[in-house]
């Protein structure tokens, strides 16, 4: 499991790739691996969104998202997960989020994927800040259910 | 007893600062110190609240040392 929380733009694929080469003990038993990539869109609740800023409670962060993960390995048989989140300055079409998880079915892959997603959104202490057209700002107040 | 508080997010605007020292000689369930910590401020509906970087419930004691967190709903992802 890794974690990662970084003030960067990152490329998810290269990312996913280069973590996977490291794990070489469970590379025989990888039947699936499941990825969600959150990236930021332009626009939200009938605006033009021109810049993002994440802010997180450090420390508080990874040990929250350590539960979502220990949770869905609870849940389902999971070889290994790597989640990287973005804080601090962002612009539309960067990623802010990536959830990988590697198991040997797709069921626990997919299911364990879209739960720590969840988890993360409505757990985890980050909030956004969004940059609008006319220097306007303001906070993200809430966050939807993705089962809705 | 001595406690450090942290605001993050809107919260943190809403107080003016992002963190101080409280000090207090009986115990304090989590709502408590908010009102020890603002007296002025109107606590925000949805306010969560942290101890030692777990989410608790407004009742619970805190003791010297702990670290308590108040912050808005979380939207990360």
């Amino acid at each position: 499991m890794a974690i990662q929380i970084i003030d960067h733009a990152f490329d998810p694929y290269h990312e996913i790739q280069r973590y996977q080469s490291t794990q070489p003990d469970y590379l025989g038993a990888i039947g699936a691996t499941s990825i969600f990539i959150g990236t930021m869109r332009d626009f939200n609740q009938g605006s033009q969104v021109t810049g993002m800023s994440i802010e997180h409670y450090p420390g508080m962060t990874e040990k929250q998202l350590s539960l979502c993960v220990e949770k869905a390995q609870g849940l389902w048989s999971i070889l290994d997960s790597l989640i990287i989140h973005r804080v601090g300055t962002i612009t539309p079409n960067e990623v802010i989020v990536l959830i990988a998880v590697w198991s040997s079915h797709r069921g626990d892959a997919f299911d364990a994927t879209r739960y720590i997603m969840e988890a993360l959104k409505s757990t985890v202490p980050f909030w956004k800040k969004e940059c609008l057209d006319a220097d306007a700002e303001r906070w993200v107040t809430s966050n939807t259910s993705g089962y809705q | 007893m001595s406690i450090k508080v942290y605001y993050f997010a809107s919260l943190k605007e809403h107080v003016g600062h992002s963190e101080h020292e409280l000090e207090f000689i009986q115990s304090l369930t989590v709502k408590e110190v908010w009102f020890e910590a603002n007296a002025d401020l109107a606590l925000p509906k949805n306010t969560l609240a942290a101890v030692n970087m777990e989410y608790v419930d407004w009742n619970s004691l805190v003791i010297d040392g702990d670290v308590v967190a108040f912050f808005p709903p979380v939207t990360g992802g």
